[in-house]
């Protein structure tokens, strides 16, 4: 097997150094009635052009080539090449967590700008070296509230993406942390007088979400206060990272929990993706994740070393601030160097060019179906309903190899047949406007249908 | 060493000097020695209430934290405000070093706590292990 | 030094600084095409959420993010260089047709909600992965949502507990062996369980009768490790198995040393009910430098109505899909299904090896660890002489005596040229030097590791100073860990 480094002779001499007859005596320890005394039943050895042929032919079964409308927690932007070629060099690949320090500065050094770049974007004074994703990021954000606080209740808005809400309902039961939902008003934003309803004295904190799940941009500043007059803590979850181009971050937060993502890493059918907490220096002893800092070594030189690892489960088991123990490592180098690629010009030109396309669909499709929240500032996501069920609608894009927004009704039934529409850079204008075509001829036909059965009616 | 024997001492290496029905805490040498560089203690707040033989806060090394252990029932005083900026004052001098002050609810409990010499001989077989 | 340099000669690393040190203004590393819909004014968009300022973001240019980062990778020691003996971490080789494979198109593009009629190449991997992993593992389904090890764990719980609280009594209690890895005990508490500690007992394996005494209608699972930490198999599993079954509680095994077991032996057939596995320890997806991982959690029937939604199915007209009618799921525990990209490389693993591969290389892991013990005996303590399989724990009881403690050798091992093994667990073992080869290593590597290690047992003798001022051949020399705990330095400010 061509990944083993030995020779039937070097087995045998190795048996001999080491006294035995067979390797099946250093299996002696396995009970005999568990020894398995046939093949795993899994495919057979492949060559490595048959394994590349076997996910070459997945590929074409995947949706290769299509346009796609799709956000809603994963994001299609453009990846600069060198994020592979750097990412792929084998010091990088299959380094190990740098607990060693000595022989990982090239990683810790790599996270340590990771965190600066983070705190630069939103504001914050300190940010870990990763969560697993987003919806992760924002439960633990809320734990880390819980703790900070001592209460235990949650008010989260509805605006926040439906599947990091199920996240955080999986993390909350079996921690005794109730939690009650704030609905969303017909600005597509956080209802803020029903927020002042459900805060309680016993409310750990608020999670919100901004740009929110529809894309549109939350009042963080009103809703900071409400959360802070009740001696709330304040947990904002940013989805789409590119936002913090362009958009002002939630400055007034205690806890942000990021979904990176956006940043040069590849939408991968889901995973593996790039959460990360940012928080006020005060907090950072409840911080959950590694973190990364600078020291001198014993000559005076600058390194740097994995530290306050006390948080950590390999040093606090039980009384951990987390579980986490292995976390998004190399996809948080690949959000650093597309970071320093875009960099301080650069990512508010990538922005802005995501709110033109936006700007500029939602403005199309305005002209043909109604386009929700119109008056609350969004970034690259937009609500549009139509007459025509969204799924009729996007069966007839996917003819055009085009993938439509997100049909709405299984996460927010009473927005009735509304989409979510996402639109990147990377959306061609020729893709919106066939994508609105279609829909206008679907208005259109419904128009005239029932305009014909009115007809026969009278 | 020779452990001071104006204090009575815990199994879990705190100290406490009393004063009337007012207790002074801190962690002895042995600990300090046992723990390492300390980076960073959690002490609970004034006016917390200290149950004898249960935690009442951390000691931070790099690599390890250990529970502190109240060696006596009462109410906290007083909280060193050293410790927040110079933990390592308590590796130069443990024994100087003074964690939490606290008013003493039953003074009797102290009768249970080791001698300066049971304390020194607890820790040599400890250290024997 | 004498023995020194048959692994390792020295070579130039340059100096690099901080990102932020090389920024100017008007560096750009980055082009965007011109925009083909109108220009927007931004401030009347967003109005008052207009960012104005991005501070101390970078300004470089393409060559400087290129050298930058190739410098600082020069910096890192990694398994592409050689053996990394780290215990329980399993790190084997990281096969480049993973890495080629999960660039293809269509499965680096997809998006998780695009239409399943679309996504049947993606789903078709998940089904292919699940299925290999059921019959690796001898159990009967399995979710591949987790995102590593630790969340594994945290979904297993959330299963056993959703389980028992089915059965009338969600239980209060996980037994844990003293000689468990840390995420074991912060998941049973991250789930609400109270920890209690199982003795281990003279040979290093689960005290019988400890478990018997401590088994009881409170005690929801055991958390077993098998092999454990110290690389020994349970010889008594079945009756460990059996002592928890008679009360009704669950076998939990954290599958982190599967590396010993794949096609010689099968969890699931010697009494496990739950387990996880690392899909970046045992199915060599890529460590990156601290993850990503994959963590997905094989079951027993009795638990499938608990498993995370949604759940991969096969529909009527034989395509794939998801199903998210699961009433009694135990919920999410991510967005999306999971670190997809791990599936395609652990996938692609098992391709490469078929059911002899596999075979061969758990013979060999196992081969290797032994290989490596017969070399080490008599050099360092041996604290358990229970035979082990994928990995052996040592002890530095005889360096001790001239006040050399396995952290010390274990940074002198650098200047051979090698990763250290393990220093902090197993627990029970004070002074521990846990050693995992892996099958990637060759006869001569582990030659030159075994001599290493002799060397420096030699040097602690001699010379013990050089070892205790460890290592000397580094960009850095030991770093001042208390200074960054005290006073934390996290970040980057200008002006520093």
């Amino acid at each position: 097997m061509r990944y083993l480094p030995k020779s039937p002779a070097d087995r045998e001499a190795m048996l001999k150094a080491i006294g035995l007859r067979s390797i099946d005596d250093l299996f002696a320890p396995i009970p005999t009635e568990y020894r398995l005394s046939r093949d795993l039943n899994i495919p057979r050895q492949m060559a490595e052009s048959e394994i590349v042929d076997f996910f070459r032919q997945r590929s074409r079964e995947n949706a290769d080539g299509y346009a796609s409308f799709l956000g809603a927690g994963a994001y299609f932007h453009y990846r600069p090449v060198i994020i592979d070629s750097l990412i792929s060099r084998g010091e990088f690949l299959t380094a190990y967590t740098p607990y060693q320090a000595e022989i990982s500065q090239g990683t810790l050094q790599s996270i340590f700008e990771f965190q600066t770049m983070i705190c630069e974007l939103t504001g914050m004074e300190v940010a870990n070296a990763s969560m697993y994703d987003g919806s992760t990021a924002a439960a633990e954000g809320v734990m880390m509230a819980v703790r900070l606080t001592g209460r235990r209740s949650v008010v989260v808005a509805r605006s926040l993406h439906p599947e990091y809400r199920e996240v955080l309902a999986t993390y909350a039961t079996h921690q005794g942390m109730p939690l009650t939902v704030a609905g969303f008003g017909g600005d597509g934003r956080l209802d803020l007088k029903e927020l002042e309803k459900l805060i309680t004295q016993e409310t750990a904190c608020v999670l919100v979400q901004s740009p929110n799940f529809f894309g549109t941009i939350e009042d963080v500043d009103a809703i900071a206060e409400i959360a802070h007059k009740h001696g709330a803590m304040l947990v904002v979850s940013i989805a789409e990272a590119v936002s913090l181009g362009i958009v002002e971050p939630p400055r007034q937060a205690d806890v942000i929990a990021m979904e990176a993502q956006s940043f040069g890493v590849p939408l991968g059918f889901g995973g593996p993706y790039c959460g990360v907490i940012a928080t006020r220096e005060k907090y950072v002893r409840q911080m959950p994740g590694r973190l990364v800092g600078q020291t001198l070594d014993k000559q005076g030189k600058r390194g740097f070393v994995l530290t306050l690892a006390t948080r950590e489960q390999h040093i606090r088991r039980e009384k951990a601030t987390s579980n986490i123990c292995t976390n998004q490592a190399l996809v948080a180098l690949m959000v650093n160097i597309f970071m320093a690629v875009y960099g301080k010009v650069g990512l508010k030109e990538l922005a802005k060019q995501n709110l033109a396309k936006t700007a500029y669909a939602a403005g199309q499709f305005a002209k043909h179906g109604t386009v929700l929240f119109a008056n609350s500032p969004r970034f690259n996501e937009f609500v549009v309903q139509t007459s025509e069920d969204p799924y009729a609608i996007n069966s007839r894009l996917l003819g055009h190899k085009m993938i439509g927004g997100l049909p709405l009704k299984k996460f927010y039934p009473e927005l009735g047949n509304a989409a979510l529409w996402c639109c990147t850079e990377l959306t061609p204008r020729s893709a919106i406007d066939t994508a609105v075509g279609l829909v206008a001829e679907s208005e259109r036909s419904v128009r005239s249908a029932k305009e014909e059965v009115e007809e026969v009616a009278r | 060493m020779a452990y001071p024997t104006d204090r009575k001492y815990t199994r879990e290496h705190e100290w406490i000097q009393v004063n009337g029905n007012s207790g002074t805490v801190g962690i002895t040498h042995y600990a300090q020695e046992s723990l390492g560089d300390i980076v960073f203690v959690e002490t609970p707040k004034v006016g917390a209430e200290l149950t004898a033989g249960k935690t009442f806060g951390t000691v931070e090394s790099v690599k390890a934290v250990s529970d502190l252990f109240a060696p006596a029932s009462g109410t906290v005083t007083e909280v060193n405000a050293d410790l927040a900026t110079s933990p390592e004052k308590v590796n130069k001098d443990a024994h100087g070093s003074w964690m939490v002050k606290m008013t003493l609810k039953d003074p009797r409990e102290l009768d249970a706590l080791l001698s300066a010499a049971d304390y020194e001989k607890f820790v040599a077989e400890e250290a024997g292990h | 030094m004498k023995h020194m340099t048959r692994k390792a000669t020295c070579h130039v690393n340059q100096n690099e600084g901080l990102i932020f040190e090389k920024s100017s203004a008007g560096k750009a590393a980055w082009k965007l095409p011109p925009l083909d819909v109108p220009e927007v004014d931004t401030n009347k968009l967003l109005g008052a959420s207009e960012r104005k300022d991005l501070g101390n973001m970078p300004e470089v240019s393409e060559i400087e993010i290129i050298r930058h980062f190739t410098r600082l990778s020069t910096w890192n020691y990694a398994i592409d260089f050689g053996m990394y003996p780290l215990g329980s971490c399993t790190m084997k080789y990281n096969p480049r047709v993973n890495e080629a494979v999960a660039r293809v198109e269509g499965i680096a593009n997809g998006h998780p909600y695009q239409p399943e009629k679309i996504s049947q190449g993606a789903l078709r991997i998940m089904k292919s992965l699940s299925e290999c992993l059921i019959e690796i593992t001898g159990m009967d389904a399995i979710t591949l949502q987790p995102a590593a090890g630790a969340h594994g764990e945290m979904t297993g719980l959330l299963m056993v507990r959703a389980y028992h609280q089915a059965q009338g009594n969600a239980r209060k209690k996980i037994l844990i062996p003293d000689s468990a890895h840390g995420t074991n005990p912060a998941t049973a508490a991250m789930v609400s369980y109270a920890v209690e500690n199982l003795k281990s007992d003279s040979r290093g394996m689960v005290d019988i009768a400890s478990l018997e005494a401590q088994m009881n209608e409170d005690v929801a699972a055991l958390m077993l490790t098998n092999p454990n930490t110290l690389g020994v198999f349970e010889q008594q599993i079945h009756k460990i198995a059996d002592i928890l079954h008679a009360k009704g509680g669950l076998l939990y095994m954290d599958g982190a040393n599967m590396n010993a077991l794949v096609g010689k032996v099968r969890p699931g057939d010697f009494g496990v009910d739950v387990m996880h596995l690392n899909l970046h320890k045992t199915f060599s997806t890529p460590h990156g430098g601290g993850g990503p991982g994959s963590g997905p959690v094989a079951i027993k029937k009795a638990l499938e109505p608990f498993l995370p939604t949604p759940v991969l199915l096969t529909k009527a007209d034989g395509t794939l899909g998801f199903d998210y009618n699961r009433p009694q799921s135990v919920g999410r525990v991510r967005a999306f299904y999971g670190n997809f990209g791990m599936f395609v490389r652990a996938l692609a693993y098992i391709q490469a090896n078929g059911p002899d591969g596999l075979r061969q290389t758990t013979e060999d892991a196992v081969l290797n660890a032994n290989y490596i013990r017969k070399g080490l005996e008599g050099t360092y303590d041996l604290p358990y002489s229970t035979p082990t399989m994928h990995e052996v724990v040592f002890s530095d009881r005889l360096q001790a005596k001239k006040g050399v403690r396995t952290m010390d050798i274990a940074k002198r091992l650098i200047d051979y040229g090698f990763h250290p093994y393990t220093t902090a667990f197993p627990l029970i073992v004070p002074g521990a030097l846990m050693i995992e080869p892996t099958e990637s290593e060759s006869k001569e590597e582990m030659d030159l590791f075994v001599e290493a290690m002799k060397s420096i047992a030699d040097e602690v003798e001699e010379d013990p100073q050089t070892v205790l001022d460890a290592p000397h051949s580094t960009r850095v020399s030991r770093l001042d860990e208390t200074a960054a705990a005290r006073k934390p330095v996290l970040r980057w400010k200008p002006g520093n």
